[in-house]
């Protein structure tokens, strides 16, 4: 598969430009995380308002597999309840297993990281955001403004 | 590609290529260039041939059976053992154990020597470069125990000062664990020098020989260590092959490791008395094919010459930290090629290692990113994986052009 069918531009763009990477010193959750496999490290903060997830960012360092999937999660989940959270993360993950045939206008950009299916190692690093999401929202995070970075 | 070109220090090059099989196999049309021998080695028809030979014409199980075959899958374990004995020295063949490599060595030592000899407030030395296989076992050693572990640093240069390590050492140290030669830095320590300055305070010297032995001549009498892992499959063996040399008279005082079939002389219901070494520390059926295997690739590397092959390596590696150097890479680990290995750890215009060993990939060039099971190692370097190439004696210059160009074009790809 030549490079850039794995790298699709969206991905290189959100790799280099990425979307509210930044600290959120008022979130109510946050959560690092860490792929051992590879040393990349992503902390996502979490602000609810009004039983919605308002705002989500980012801070850390991976390859651009890892920076740009978080960036685009960023945008997707902004604004959706806990349950469409979940269930965006549920079928991010099934895209990511290749048992879910995505449905481009929910996921938007997200598409463009179906090709990373065919590579199982670089999985782990696209769901390490989504991952992370995850796990801050079940409060499995540090206290909001304790995290890491 | 020019046959002069090939021939380097002593090495017919492109006659070894022919040698190995996998070197034909093609990634997007291109030939394969393989610069991951510090992960696993390709393997010589020779050595494929040898085990094939095994399973068709020798296989059985080992010292049990009284009939032929079984007589001559032993005596071709046995002969493997010694001539794993010969190549690295070993003046008592009973003195190389054989096993997985490595991490299990490792494993081996920490546990049958360590627990049964490390006491509370003794300590186990390693260094800040050491692979997780020559930290985690010695952790676990000394939270059986009551010991501790300590850890000397390495210099900004990637490179070890014998000083301070031999500051740390007192009456306190039981055990130096440390790397002949680093995985990711190539750094090789001066081992007969440390050796000698551990055993002054009466600690045994276990050396992860995982990177040194494949790629030098090697001696354990004239080194001095106690202990030295071997993994075969870095050496042009098969994979699982391998094994541990230990001075005879540690070996004798040791606990088994596992316990099993073919390690025991008595069993009773309550206890057992074993077998003298090696064997104690063979239990259950061996990997008889992968030893016999690496026999071959010791022929095959002793063939060649250590030296020659040392040399080999040696111009390769000055001709691949030039190379990657004059393209903004900065390479990791000592620069002077007589005092470090041929693995080339380094970081490239911030294009983060896996996505530079993807696009890699893509020419065909087989390289290595992440933290190379070193994850101190990485917190001292300040980064989070490193991406690696590495040497052995089936590559050329040519290897190094073909990586170097191919990063050009992954760093035009991915640049911000």
């Amino acid at each position: 598969m030549p490079l850039d069918e794995l790298y699709k531009e969206v991905i290189l763009d959100h790799y280099k430009n990425p979307r509210n990477k930044r600290e959120m010193p008022d979130a109510e959750l946050s959560c690092s995380r860490n792929n051992p496999l590879c040393g990349d490290e992503i902390t996502v903060f979490v602000h609810e308002e009004g039983g919605k997830v308002l705002d989500v960012s980012f801070v850390g360092q991976g390859c651009s597999i890892s920076q740009s999937s978080a960036s685009m999660m960023t945008e997707s989940v902004a604004g959706k309840t806990r349950d469409e959270v979940a269930a965006q993360v549920g079928s991010f993950r099934g895209m990511m297993a290749g048992e879910v045939e995505p449905d481009e206008d929910a996921f938007g950009e997200l598409v463009a990281l179906k090709g990373v299916v065919k590579y199982p190692v670089r999985v782990k690093c696209a769901v390490l955001g989504w991952d992370t999401l995850q796990a801050a929202l079940a409060g499995e995070g540090e206290a909001a403004g304790t995290a890491a970075h | 590609m020019a046959v002069t070109e090939q021939r380097s220090a002593g090495l017919d090059v492109a006659r070894i290529r022919a040698d190995f099989p996998i070197l034909e196999r093609t990634r997007n049309g291109a030939p394969i260039v393989y610069l991951d021998s510090a992960n696993t080695s390709q393997k010589p028809r020779k050595v494929i041939d040898t085990i094939t030979e095994y399973y068709e014409r020798h296989n059985a199980n080992l010292y049990r059976a009284v009939y032929e075959l079984a007589e001559e899958a032993t005596a071709m374990f046995e002969d493997a053992r010694a001539r794993l004995a010969a190549f690295i020295g070993a003046p008592d063949v009973a003195s190389i154990v054989f096993n997985r490599g490595t991490t299990e060595s490792i494993n081996l030592v920490a546990n049958a020597w360590g627990r049964r000899f490390l006491r509370e407030g003794d300590e186990v030395l390693f260094t800040e470069m050491e692979h997780h296989s020559n930290i985690v076992p010695w952790q676990l050693a000394a939270a059986a125990t009551g010991a501790s572990v300590r850890m000397v640093p390495i210099e900004d240069d990637g490179s070890l000062d014998p000083t301070k390590l031999e500051a740390l050492l007192t009456d306190r140290t039981k055990v130096l664990a440390i790397t002949g030669q680093s995985n990711v830095l190539g750094t090789m320590p001066s081992i007969k020098r440390l050796a000698a300055s551990a055993h002054a305070v009466g600690a045994v010297v276990v050396v992860d020989g995982a990177q040194l032995v494949p790629h030098n001549p090697v001696d354990v009498v004239e080194l001095d260590v106690d202990f030295l892992t071997i993994s075969g499959h870095k050496m042009l063996g098969p994979t699982a092959s391998g094994g541990l040399y230990g001075r005879l008279e540690l070996l004798e005082a040791m606990d088994p490791f596992m316990g099993g079939g073919e390690m025991v002389m008595e069993v009773f219901p309550d206890h057992a008395t074993y077998k003298a070494p090696p064997h104690r520390f063979e239990a259950g059926t061996m990997n008889i094919a992968e030893e016999i295997g690496l026999a071959a690739a010791i022929d095959y590397l002793e063939e060649l010459g250590m030296q020659n092959i040392r040399n080999h390596e040696r111009e390769l590696t000055a001709y691949g930290i030039d190379a990657l150097e004059s393209i903004g890479a900065t390479v990791f680990g000592p620069k002077d090629p007589e005092v470090r290995g041929g693995a080339l750890s380094f970081w490239y215009k911030d294009v983060h290692p896996h996505d530079l060993a993807q696009a890699l990939d893509e020419d065909g060039v087989c390289v290595r990113p992440g933290h190379h099971c070193a994850q101190v190692l990485m917190r001292r370097l300040g980064v989070p994986a490193t991406t690696r190439a590495s040497f052995y004696v089936y590559n050329t210059r040519e290897d190094v052009d073909a990586l170097v160009a191919s990063l050009e074009k992954a760093g035009a790809f991915f640049a911000a």
